[in-house]
């Protein structure tokens, strides 16, 4: 019955294909999380810090890197993309494949990180930060070692829902032909009429996106819990 | 005897918050001036936005004064270097109202943090770490997270924390405001073992009169930023100089009875004599009064005790005349303040204007009894 609903392509040749593109976009989303990750905790750190009455209060790097953020992430990804691509050339040297696709992937990841750290960090309580200030420890030992730390558990969860987003954008880089799970379900699901790939797709990206979440999840939980 | 913190006309004024137009600054603390020896513990007393946390964050050099000049251990607070800041506060620790411990680390970690920040080893911070926690009474919680713990031992690690690197000066901000009074009473003689035993000079603050009686040998009162009053501690609370010093005294003692208490008092008989207890304690009134033939029965009033010492004001009863009542009030005004509370209050329309001082205090009392 299903078959009838869902006609089924050939599957003898799309298989080999569809793992390469699963591959793929676990490439992609990988390596966008860990430079984009590494950058955006970096960005929201300084954004925290330099807030006014912060522990390296500057208002006009603030207000610098507030509004590139805020210029930056309104901006439709699929839009993004195409609107990058001089710089994505610049930097691998074509706009097609997978490693063209994680220059904005990890452009846009830096920004909406950023924000999210920001927002952990603030959430962190200023007595501790002080505490920490009184006891004599440097300002930058401050921030490292006492406030990314008590913030920990909201960042693994903000980092959770940032690995969910990144999977979409992964997605959407495949249309612009970015490869991976995107492109195989336009290439082969829209584009020739067979919804059964589309829905394998789908339902490939919710395990990931579950697999993900449930991680994310019982870390952040052990922590909270210790 | 040698000064370990010294303020001369210090003022701190904030900003006006950001966006809001016209002069809005705030002068948390203005034209302070204050010295504290060493070994001492001082109160700082005054009620919410007197200016106490500013001030005592001026001390460590969390903020820096505007104006005057703030010397704490020798280092000039207002103009030292960031090193010669971390330096000063490497020997200042601090506790907090919200005991602000890091919620990430474990009992120990927040008890080694200032011994990692002052650079020690780990076979050292080790020792030390367990030697804290033992002389806090918490050597079996070390492992655990600080929200397992209750208010009192949360404080218990924070004062752990802040004498961890053998500061010489510690710094409570509302220490005990959170705790109840059990817990209170706990924290507070910790806090009097560390002084008397590792010779920490301490400086309190609170807004609590109790804690400055039972602690403080010296006492610094605010109010509205300024430094209203400021000497040993029994001397400023039995002769205040500032009417919020009377009232913080008043608040405990009750003063002397007025309106409807006076009313239905005199309506007892009798004559009524309100004297202050202090030095010339409550047995020495009774023994004035048995010379006279007399017996007062207290009926109104309070005692609290300053550091060992009488301190209040207790208002008797005495089966008499007018006239022996006034002889026995005029030989008792040789060694305190005596109040006839029926004719003090007859009479207050004609009270000259009072002088500055305890006088001053008394008009102050009379207001709120």
């Amino acid at each position: 019955m299903i078959a009838a609903i869902l006609p089924a392509g050939d599957w003898g040749t799309l298989t080999p294909v569809l793992l390469q593109a699963v591959q793929e976009t676990i490439y992609m989303v990988v390596v966008t999380l860990v430079i984009g990750g590494l950058a955006g905790l970096l960005l929201g750190a300084l954004l925290y810090a330099t807030r006014p009455g912060n522990l390296f209060a500057n208002p006009i790097v603030f207000h610098v890197l507030n509004l590139v953020i805020n210029l930056v992430r309104p901006i439709p990804f699929i839009i993004f993309l195409t609107a990058v691509a001089p710089v994505t050339k610049g930097i691998v040297g074509s706009t097609l494949g997978t490693n063209a696709a994680i220059v904005p992937m990890t452009i846009m990841a830096t920004v909406v990180i950023g924000r999210v750290v920001e927002q952990n960090l603030v959430a962190v309580d200023p007595g501790i930060v002080e505490a920490a200030s009184a006891i004599g420890a440097r300002r930058l030992s401050v921030l490292f070692t006492v406030v990314i730390p008590e913030a920990l558990a909201p960042l693994i969860l903000g980092y959770t829902f940032m690995f969910i987003a990144v999977v979409d954008m992964s997605a959407m880089a495949g249309y612009i032909g970015g490869g991976g799970l995107g492109n195989f379900a336009i290439l082969y699901g829209y584009q020739q009429f067979d919804v059964q790939a589309t829905w394998i797709t789908v339902a490939i990206i919710v395990v990931i996106v579950q697999a993900g979440q449930f991680l994310g999840n019982r870390l952040a939980h052990r922590i909270l819990s210790r | 005897m040698s000064r370990v913190i010294e303020f001369e006309r210090v003022t701190k004024t904030f900003p006006a918050p950001a966006g809001r137009r016209g002069n809005g600054e705030l002068h948390a603390v203005t034209e302070a001036s204050l010295s504290v020896a060493r070994g001492s513990i001082v109160g700082v007393i005054g009620y919410s936005g007197a200016g106490k946390s500013t001030l005592v964050r001026l001390i460590n050099g969390l903020e820096r004064p505007t104006s005057g000049t703030v010397r704490v251990l020798g280092t000039d607070v207002g103009r030292a270097s960031a090193a010669e800041l971390r330096a000063l506060r490497g020997r200042v620790g601090m506790i907090f109202q919200q005991f602000n411990l890091f919620s990430a680390r474990s009992v120990r970690g927040n008890v080694a943090y200032p011994l990692k920040v002052a650079g020690w080893s780990r076979d050292d911070i080790d020792r030390r770490v367990a030697e804290l926690l033992e002389f806090v009474g918490l050597s079996d919680k070390a492992a655990q997270r600080p929200r397992r713990l209750s208010g009192g031992q949360k404080q218990r690690v924070g004062i752990a924390r802040a004498i961890a690197a053998n500061p010489e000066l510690l710094l409570a901000d509302e220490a005990t405001s959170a705790l109840d009074p059990q817990t209170t009473g706990e924290v507070l003689a910790l806090l009097r073992e560390i002084n008397r035993t590792l010779g920490i000079t301490i400086v309190v603050i609170t807004h609590q009169i109790s804690i400055v009686h039972e602690l403080c040998d010296q006492v610094v009162v605010m109010d509205g930023g300024r430094v209203v009053d400021q000497g040993e501690t029994y001397r400023v609370f039995a002769r205040p100089r500032s009417p919020l010093t009377a009232r913080f005294v008043e608040s405990v003692t009750q003063g002397i009875p007025a309106g409807d208490t006076l009313e239905a008092l005199l309506g007892g008989g009798g004559e009524l004599l309100s004297v202050d207890v202090n030095d010339f304690t409550s047995e020495d009134v009774a023994r004035v009064l048995e010379s006279h033939g007399l017996r007062g029965t207290v009926v109104y009033g309070g005692v609290t005790d300053v550091r060992g010492r009488q301190l209040g004001t207790l208002t008797y009863r005495i089966d008499t005349d007018r006239e022996t009542a006034r002889r026995v009030a005029t030989e008792l005004r040789t060694r305190t303040r005596v109040v006839q509370p029926a004719e003090s209050s007859a009479g207050e329309s004609r009270d000259p204007d009072p002088a500055p001082g305890e006088d001053l205090a008394v008009r102050s009392r009379r207001g709120l009894a």
